[in-house]
């Protein structure tokens, strides 16, 4: 069954009428998420209302390992399985993760300045953070210079993977050395620190983004596929071109339906 | 609500995700409807053809 979820024809059949339902649900979630971290959550103690800055950057931080991870697992199924759904779903992940990793840097330098009085600082956390940014534009980069996207896939799957060693040192960094950006606070032994008041709206936020970030990746990969689609007929069409001005008709060169064209992709 | 002196980096931080977010679904759009116009329009000139 997975398998024939997978291969990219029926792939974009089964997603197409899931889109707008997936869309529609991330909106009210993120409508609802903003309407408790607006006007129900309290003000921290401490930080007052900076706190509110925690809704936005910890979510981004979450979707910035979490789809590095997710190229992680696709780099495997493409280096070990081929299977080309594997390498499209890496491709469409990268600038998603760019995006959400960029934000959780922004904001996190935005909330740095008014608590520890300064944007930016070569803390471990912070710094490994940054690391994964520019992997995330490292693997864009190489996949803009090689024109051939098989050919890329190999190359960008075994950075990919080697890229990866950085998700424990993100995760561990807090406690591995002495940081000035806080120690871990939801997923820790003992339960979470964080007050219920504020703790709850701060879960709904990551599933909010998180059911955003899936489903952008999902439509980045139905256009993924209808690239290599325009990609091998455009080739297609060029041959066809050079091998002569008269068409030949032979079963060989005859242009086959677009939906049959490209079985793989 | 009043969100004290810090107000400008709440918002700062807020208004950049919101125009990063918007940023990553407009693109998403855009970039799904070029690629349906160039298989429609490849797929029409394979149509069209002797």
């Amino acid at each position: 069954m997975w398998t024939r979820l997978a291969h990219p024809g029926h792939f974009l059949r089964w997603t197409q009428p899931v889109m707008p339902w997936l869309a529609a649900l991330s909106g009210l979630l993120l409508a609802a998420g903003l309407y408790l971290t607006w006007f129900v959550v309290p003000p921290d103690y401490q930080q007052g209302e900076t706190v509110r800055i925690m809704y936005i950057h910890v979510p981004a931080a979450w979707l910035g390992v979490f789809f590095y991870g997710a190229m992680a697992l696709s780099a495997l199924g493409t280096l070990v399985w081929r299977h080309p759904l594997a390498d499209v779903a890496q491709r469409a992940a990268a600038p998603i993760g760019a995006a959400f990793t960029l934000i959780c840097l922004v904001t996190g330098s935005l909330w740095g300045k008014p608590m520890w009085g300064t944007y930016w600082v070569w803390d471990a956390r912070l710094t490994s953070m940054l690391v994964l940014f520019l992997i995330y534009c490292g693997i864009i980069a190489l996949w803009r210079t090689i024109e051939d996207p098989n050919r890329a896939a190999r190359a960008i799957a075994i950075l990919t993977l080697v890229g990866a060693v950085n998700l424990p040192i993100i995760k561990f960094s807090v406690n591995w050395w002495s940081t000035l950006h806080q120690p871990a606070s939801i997923m820790r032994m003992g339960g979470s620190a964080i007050d219920p008041s504020m703790l709850y709206p701060l879960l709904e936020m990551i599933l909010a983004f998180t059911l955003l970030g899936v489903t952008l990746h999902l439509a980045a990969m139905r256009t993924e596929i209808l690239r290599r689609r325009v990609r091998t007929l455009t080739i297609r069409e060029a041959e066809r071109l050079d091998a002569g001005a008269v068409p030949a008709r032979g079963p060989s060169t005859a242009p086959s339906p677009i939906g049959q064209a490209i079985q793989g992709l | 609500m009043n969100l004290g002196t810090h107000a400008g980096y709440i918002l700062g931080a807020y208004a950049f995700t919101a125009l990063v977010v918007a940023g990553l679904i407009v693109h998403a759009l855009r970039d799904h409807r070029a690629q349906k116009r160039a298989l429609a329009g490849l797929q029409d000139g394979a149509g069209e053809r002797p």
